[in-house]
């Protein structure tokens, strides 16, 4: 029997022990590892401190989503070693393998900002990017009574770039509901010099933000948080106070990868673009947020990476030339608060513009538009997450490859390739 | 797209500035376009841009602030002090290298 060895059981991981197990030969003994027996539904952490989601919607045993074929292993993993095709599990277990694909994922490094774990670190500031982070921010913003509410991303790149943009616009909403938006300035800083990473949607969002009074400190790198004074500090000594902090830390890749002298500064690992093979070795592929691709970390680009990884290790595992590629589609929601939403779909060469999706004229969805509807797909995701995505199974009428189609495409936003 | 004239030879500069064709690009247009920013070239500030250069032809893309720290060995605190306001954006265009789109 040959051996295809998964690491991590996310969103990456699950889809791939699925497809594999689908497609792959009988010849292909399939093994699934993961640290934890939980599979959290990260885009609900962002809900649930303005109480639209509970605990209960974001979590579900691992193992209910993972296929009979593969073998499941609850272990942490010690090391990968490339050079021996095996893995060293947390116990010293050595596992061997014909195929690897890696789908660790990244997390928050919040150890990385001067400052940022002290005194304050669970208490005035919080971060909404793990369950316990989303929890504790959940009792902060129930308790919240007005001041300064204070977003801060640390630095790029973070997983789901538009998840701090919604924080902000929920919170808006929120306070609002709650009689207390008028005794709270909303700050958003950013180390961008804008509300997103792309010129089109970010000058619409960035009205928005403008439209919703929430005060914007663009072009600010943290430096340290200062927990005495409560506030934070930017490399260039500018100075935002906050009565509370809601922090989007550095992001980085697994600690196993820099174990595994296998990533970039961040541990993320060198990836091939367009096959999704590492770049250090043949029979290692990464998808997912553990790769250091230009788009965006995202479930829906790790969904979109699936489809085409499980074409090109069907092909590897057969010796053929691999043939798909991926071309770094992301589609994401966006929530701006009051029931309304946005949608953007983009990919390496072409950034979010305005129009319809995914058929043209028709939408339903509006690209780059506030609309209700965009906000119920946004819900209708954690039904789709669950019960499709997961599986593996291509969501209806949306392509890996993105399409031109329906986009409003200005000359200036064309891609040049 | 525009051309202009610096330090003698005629370069292609994009709405905000940077150049379009790095060919165009030698020392004495990066002391032109660090004068533009207000920024006297020091041996400091190129070993800064020499970084970015020998990291664009092995990345094909600008480092961020981390990697001019753990891979260049460039503190960001000297990175403020040699290009105050927003040292990464003002180092890649006197390198001669597009913004950065600080990823996606």
């Amino acid at each position: 029997m040959k051996k295809l060895l998964i690491l991590g059981a996310g969103t990456a991981g699950t889809i791939m022990a699925n497809t594999m197990s689908r497609k792959a030969g009988k010849d292909w003994e399939i093994t699934i590892v993961d640290q934890s027996e939980v599979h959290y539904y990260q885009p609900g952490y962002l809900f649930m401190p303005f109480g639209v989601y509970t605990e209960k919607d974001v979590q579900k045993p691992r193992k209910k989503f993972l296929p009979s074929r593969a073998t499941y292993r609850q272990s942490g993993i010690e090391q990968i070693c490339p050079e021996d095709n095996k893995v060293i599990l947390a116990g010293g277990e050595e596992l061997g393998y014909d195929i690897l694909i890696v789908g660790t994922g990244c997390r928050i490094a919040p150890e990385e900002i001067d400052g940022l774990t002290g005194s304050d670190w669970g208490k005035r500031s919080h971060d909404f990017y793990t369950f316990e982070g989303a929890r504790k921010l959940t009792a902060a913003m129930k308790d919240w009574q007005g001041g300064r509410l204070v977003i801060n991303i640390a630095e790029m790149p973070i997983k789901c770039p538009v998840a701090p943009l919604e924080f902000a616009f929920l919170a808006d909403w929120y306070l609002t509901q709650r009689g207390l938006r008028e005794k709270t300035e909303i700050v958003y800083t950013t180390p961008l010099s804008g509300a997103f990473t792309k010129p089109v949607a970010s000058a619409i969002l960035n009205h928005l933000l403008e439209e919703k009074g929430i005060i914007v400190e663009q072009d600010f790198a943290i430096g340290s948080v200062d927990n005495e004074g409560h506030k934070i500090v930017s490399w260039d000594e500018r100075e935002v106070p906050y009565d509370l902090l809601v922090s989007v830390p550095t992001n980085m890749g697994d600690r196993l990868i820099e174990r595994s002298n296998m990533g970039d500064e961040l541990n993320f690992i060198p990836t091939n673009r367009d096959t999704l093979q590492a770049k250090a070795k043949e029979n290692i592929f990464v998808i997912g947020d553990a790769t250091d691709l230009p788009t965006s970390k995202a479930g829906s680009v790790a969904h979109f990476e699936a489809e085409v990884l499980t074409e090109n290790i069907l092909s590897y595992m057969k010796g053929e030339e691999m043939e798909e590629r991926f071309d770094g589609h992301a589609n994401c929601f966006i929530e701006s608060g009051f029931g309304k939403g946005f949608l953007l779909d983009f990919n390496y060469e072409q950034e979010p513009v305005p129009g319809h999706f995914p058929f043209p004229h028709v939408g339903p969805f509006g690209l780059l538009s506030q609309t209700r509807l965009n906000h119920l797909g946004k819900l209708a995701f954690k039904y789709v997450y669950w019960h499709m995505l997961l599986k593996g199974y291509p969501i209806p009428f949306v392509d890996h490859r993105m399409s031109y189609l329906g986009k409003k495409i200005p000359n200036k936003a064309k891609a040049s390739a | 797209m525009a051309t202009k004239e610096l330090a003698g030879s005629s370069v292609e500069v994009n709405e905000e500035g940077y150049l379009t064709d790095r060919t165009q690009w030698n020392e004495a247009v990066a002391a032109a376009l660090a004068t533009e920013e207000g920024i006297e070239l020091s041996d400091e500030h190129w070993k800064v841009l020499k970084f970015i250069e020998s990291d664009f032809a092995e990345k094909q893309a600008v480092p961020g602030m981390r990697r001019l720290n753990k891979v260049g060995g460039i503190p960001t605190k000297d990175l403020y002090r040699l290009f105050p306001g927003g040292p990464i954006k003002k180092a890649a265009r006197i390198a001669g290298f597009p913004k950065p789109a600080s990823c996606v």
